[in-house]
């Protein structure tokens, strides 16, 4: 309108959803407080006082009407839930199969990590129609990556990992921004996303680097580091063993079952002694400040290799 | 008929520095307040007109990231827990409670003093702490950049606010024992002027939710000072938990600020339509409602802060409940105007302002409330514009309304009704431009405590900016014309506005003891007989 | 002061609020911290604090007789048996101090708890810490009340802050009835 950008470009496939609850809401308020207006300024012109001494009539209320105007703002606002509710649900749940990316926030840049080995900084591409879910970690602070169009943020939170999806449904190039204050920069810490049709995305894809994929690097850690001497394929290690642990349940030795999902696996690196798997003792050394952010992403992703399940698991 | 100043009040009872320092007299100490919050209004809001003029242009080039940063976190530490929370309750409330419950001062007079003692005590740390070096880590200093990695004065800002905390407690600890064992015979529960009931759920609040932020602040105080490390993820700490603590009282925090000025409305409404307030017992009870079902709703500012799903959705359940009472007060204001006698004076052009603007700044909490909706518009201008809409256009209006409303009442002389009714004016074109272009910012993208934009967001600023210019004028205004009016405002007589209560039945400004004898209550609070509505001179 | 001690509850409630969190979240690690608790310490502080609360209930009594000389005998029964509790307190940090458990840069334990435990610690100076200062106030408090004993403002019917500070150390008392078995007794079951 007169050339000024007054709402966003829709990019996602959430985004058409969140909308129409947008506007439904904004015509519930546009209808409420015109006719509170109304009212008011109707009430204040109709029975403006003509005589410095007059005074109001007394007009009784009723519990009918103080119930009627209590519970049809109760409904409604009932329905206003359960529609943001499932949208809510559709946003906590991925689909089963979705590209993953690794995103790490640190002040003040955005790293990204394609499974394929590519890194980028502040930028993330991403192929159009195809569900993508951003894996992610801050190294410091909270931060907040937020992707305007696709109508999706998420705080990253130091020392776990937060998730977020969406499908993209325009190629383009769209804001990236951090929402959460986190320093000096805060405000500069700002991305593009780059949505490319599916063959500009395989272009740029095997653009890539020499360093091959990330679970490769993983692996190549996984070896340096000497996990393999006490995680090994049989079961004469004493390590429980990775193959097809990732999103299976695993037994603790105080006999709490957890899933071993990206958290579980990140925690047994950093801190073992947390979480230790039943029938195993606790000797496994702590990795940290031993390992960087990307160097954990790599470790994790190798072992989400090992498993023949690659479902998401959902929170 | 020129109404008669009284030859003896509470302002002329004593003089020099030592009879204010060492007052007991509630209606002093009130003014006391107004002194003290009125600077510290002042100085954030200096601090928002800085904002605004950096935010004019897209590079943020008017001060430094850090200096901003250390701007938006000011402005917000001083609005909040040096104006918001204070300003109705310690002066209207300090100044009215005992008048309106028809008694000489409140339970403990002393402990009141102590209460302002300690807000200065708080307010000069603040000082100092904008002095030494500022704070820039918002005013929700989130862990763990609060407590690892800001270089600003952290610790000695939430020292401030620990020790502005038991101002409140002490204040609202007045409140309730006053009301509870002081009002005059004949004045039960529901005979009190519904000012009262909001002050009374305030204060509720105020005694539950405050030790709770004093306990987070030393929590970080301790984090920073001895390094513990309860919100450090490397030594098995949560951020998370920082938030749920720290917002656990910030959100009641909210209410605490919104109720008191509720309650004012109540009483203008009436007393400016010449009717009891409809649904008298509902509006009571909405106010104890908001009180309660505010403790419920914290986690509605963590949607996307890694809270569980499950939590979330409690949350946004409690958050629209917690919608109703205030609507049911709005519904109600409405309704007393129907049929009323209704004025075009001042407080009642800010009552209906307050009406108007809540009732948008209620509405785009329900937008919030939605959890799918929250995702896209948290951390954004979308929510800057909902709470400015609640605490300027809402409590801020309603302080207005309120000190015109008692304006004579305290100083026994009126202000200039044609130069009020232009500020009302200008503040509330001046809010509206300010504010609601926010609204559309928000839903476009811009993230909250941004200094430098992307250039498409630039014109709605300039709205923005230009809007807090104008409301810049529309509060000094009558700052100046109050001022004035000490010297040579009209005297006001006891009841310049023809209204019912307690507090208007004695002389403008009241005697020291604020009544020759007891009041013997027998008739309902707002009380308007027809034809003539008696005037006391 | 009933009030008072309202704000009180949800002050301490907070910590215990943190530390409930985070108790449950590392158990382990809590157990082995508590275990460097000193066991009888605590339970004498216990013991001389519950004395103190009688010593104390005793004064109110006695000011309900309107026996000065039993109200100034009393309390001072009371500020030295909560001096005690001080004391054993400063002995009990002095020993953190010399084992290197003190949360920071020179803490040492079990490599396998050792981040946890320093949350258990943090929590352990924090909780035991602010209740000791209210302790401290709560013994000023009372230094005002044998002031005012001594000079005849109590007496003639009127006691009522002598009940007040009692109430406000009796709920000081209570507090330490829970830190002590929260704190000390985890994991020990006999």
């Amino acid at each position: 309108m007169f050339g000024i950008p007054l709402f966003p470009e829709r990019a996602s496939t959430i985004a058409n959803e969140v909308d129409a609850l947008y506007f439904f809401l904004i015509g519930l308020s546009v209808v409420m407080s015109v006719l509170i207006a109304t009212l008011v300024v109707s009430f204040a012109i109709k029975f403006r006082r003509r005589h410095r001494d007059a005074v109001g009539a007394q007009v009784h209320g009723g519990m009918a009407l103080e119930l009627a105007w209590t519970i049809v703002p109760f409904l409604i606002t009932l329905v206003v839930f359960f529609w943001g509710a499932k949208i809510y649900f559709v946003m906590a749940s991925p689909p089963p199969e979705t590209l993953n990316i690794y995103v790490v926030g640190k002040q003040w840049m955005w790293k990204v990590q394609h499974l394929t080995g590519q890194r980028e900084i502040n930028q993330l591409h991403v192929p159009v129609g195809r569900p993508v879910k951003l894996i992610m970690t801050s190294e410091d602070v909270i931060h907040d990556f937020s992707i305007p169009a696709m109508r999706v943020k998420a705080d990253v939170i130091p020392g776990r990992f937060v998730q977020i999806w969406f499908e993209p449904t325009r190629p383009g190039t769209y804001h990236i921004f951090c929402a959460e204050y986190c320093g000096t920069q805060h405000s500069r810490m700002t991305g593009q996303v780059e949505v490319m049709e599916a063959t500009a995305y395989q272009t740029w894809l095997s653009g890539g680097t020499a360093e091959g994929s990330l679970a490769s690097t993983g692996e190549k850690l996984f070896a340096d580091l000497a996990c393999n001497t006490c995680h090994r394929p049989d079961s004469r290690g004493r390590g429980p063993v990775l193959q097809n642990l990732y999103s299976h349940p695993v037994q603790l030795h105080d006999g709490t079952v957890v899933t071993a999902d990206e958290n579980y696996l990140r925690e047994s690196i950093l801190t073992p002694a947390t979480k230790v798997t039943a029938g195993f003792q606790p000797v496994m050394p702590a990795f940290q400040g031993l390992v960087s952010e990307e160097q954990l992403l790599a470790l994790i992703e190798y072992v989400k290799s090992l498993s023949t399940q690659q479902e998401n698991v959902n929170r | 008929m020129e109404a008669e100043f009284p030859a003896k009040h509470y302002l002329n009872d004593g003089y020099g520095i030592s009879s204010w320092l060492l007052t007991r007299d509630h209606k002093r100490i009130a003014l006391l307040y107004l002194v003290a919050v009125t600077f510290f209004f002042f100085v954030g809001g200096a601090f928002a007109v800085l904002i605004r003029l950096d935010l004019a242009t897209p590079a943020g080039d008017l001060v430094s990231d850090d200096i901003y940063n250390q701007l938006f976190t000011m402005h917000g530490v001083v609005m909040v827990f040096f104006f918001l929370i204070p300003a109705i309750p310690a002066i209207l409330g300090n100044f009215l409670v005992p008048l309106m419950i028809g008694a000489k001062d409140l339970a403990f007079p002393k402990l009141n003093l102590l209460s302002w003692y300690i807000y200065i005590a708080g307010g000069l740390m603040g000082v100092y702490v904008l002095l030494t070096g500022g704070l820039d880590t918002g005013w929700t200093m989130y862990a763990p950049f609060s407590t690892k990695y800001a270089t600003t004065r952290v610790v000695p800002a939430a020292l401030a606010i620990f020790v502005t905390g038991f101002s409140s407690i002490l204040t609202g600890l007045n409140f309730i024992v006053t009301i509870h064992r002081m009002r005059a015979p004949g004045m039960t529960w529901f005979k009190m002027p519904l000012f009262l009931w909001a002050t009374y759920a305030t204060s509720l609040i105020n005694i539950l939710g405050t030790p709770v932020i004093a306990i987070t602040s030393l929590l970080i105080v301790a984090e920073r000072l001895f390094n513990f490390g309860f919100f450090d993820p490397s030594r098995g700490g949560d951020p998370v938990l920082f938030q749920h603590l720290f917002w656990f009282y910030s959100h009641p925090a909210v209410y605490i600020m919104v109720l008191p000025a509720m309650g004012v409305i109540s009483e203008l409404v009436a007393a400016f339509c010449r009717k009891p307030v409809f649904g008298y017992t509902f509006v009571a009870f909405s106010s104890l409602g908001i009180a309660v079902l505010g403790f419920l709703v914290w986690g509605h500012h963590m949607f996307v802060a890694g809270q569980s799903v499950y939590a979330s959705l409690v949350f946004s359940m409690l958050s629209f409940l917690v919608a109703i009472p205030s609507a049911v007060k709005v519904f109600n204001w409405t309704a007393t105007m129907y049929k009323g006698s209704v004025s075009w004076q001042t407080p009642m052009l800010y009552a209906i302002g307050f009406i108007g603007l809540f009732t948008i700044g209620g509405l785009t909490g329900l937008f919030l409330a939605s959890i799918g909706l929250n995702v896209h518009v948290t951390d954004t201008y979308f929510i800057i514009a909902h709470f400015h809409y609640i605490m300027v256009g809402g409590t801020i209006m309603g302080y207005l309304g309120g000190l015109h409303y008692w304006w004579p009442k305290i100083s026994g002389r009126m202000y200039p009704e044609g130069l009020s009714k232009l500020s009302a004016g200008i503040i509330f074109i001046g809010f509206n431009l300010t504010f609601f272009p926010q609204f559309i910012l928000g839903y476009m993208g811009m993230p909250r405590r941004y200094h430098a934009y992307p250039p498409e967001f630039q014109v709605l600023n300039v709205l923005s900016s230009a809007g807090a210019s104008i409301l810049g004028v529309g509060y000094l205004l009558p700052m100046a014309y109050f001022a004035w009016s000490l010297r040579y405002g009209k005297p006001a007589g006891a009841n310049p506005w023809g209204a019912s209560g307690l507090e208007w039945e004695t002389t403008s400004p009241p005697p020291t003891e604020n009544f020759a004898t007891t009041p013997n209550v027998t008739e309902s609070p707002y009380n308007y007989p027809s034809p003539v509505v008696k005037h006391v001179a | 002061m009933w009030v008072f001690l309202l704000t009180e509850i949800l002050f301490f409630g907070g910590l215990f609020i943190v530390y409930t969190i985070y108790r449950v979240w590392y158990p382990g690690a809590f157990t082995a911290a508590s275990h460097h608790l000193d066991i009888p310490l605590g339970t004498v502080n216990t013991a001389v604090l519950i004395g103190s609360s009688l010593t104390m209930a005793l004064a109110v009594h006695a000011a309900q007789l309107n026996s000065r000389k039993g109200i100034m005998v009393f309390i001072a029964l009371t500020m030295v048996l909560g001096s005690v509790f001080l004391g054993i307190k400063g002995i009990e940090y002095s020993h953190k101090f010399h084992e290197h458990l003190i949360p920071g840069p020179h803490f040492a334990f079990e490599p396998q708890f050792i981040r946890q435990a320093q949350i258990f610690f943090s929590l352990y100076f924090m909780m035991t810490g602010l209740h000791a200062l209210h302790m401290i106030i709560g013994m000023g408090l009372m230094i005002w009340m044998l002031i005012w004993a001594y000079n005849g403002t109590l007496g003639d019917g009127y006691y009522s802050p002598v009940e007040i500070v009692g109430l406000y150390w009796h709920f000081v008392d209570i507090v330490w009835i829970f830190l002590f078995p929260l704190l000390y007794l985890i994991g020990r079951h006999g």
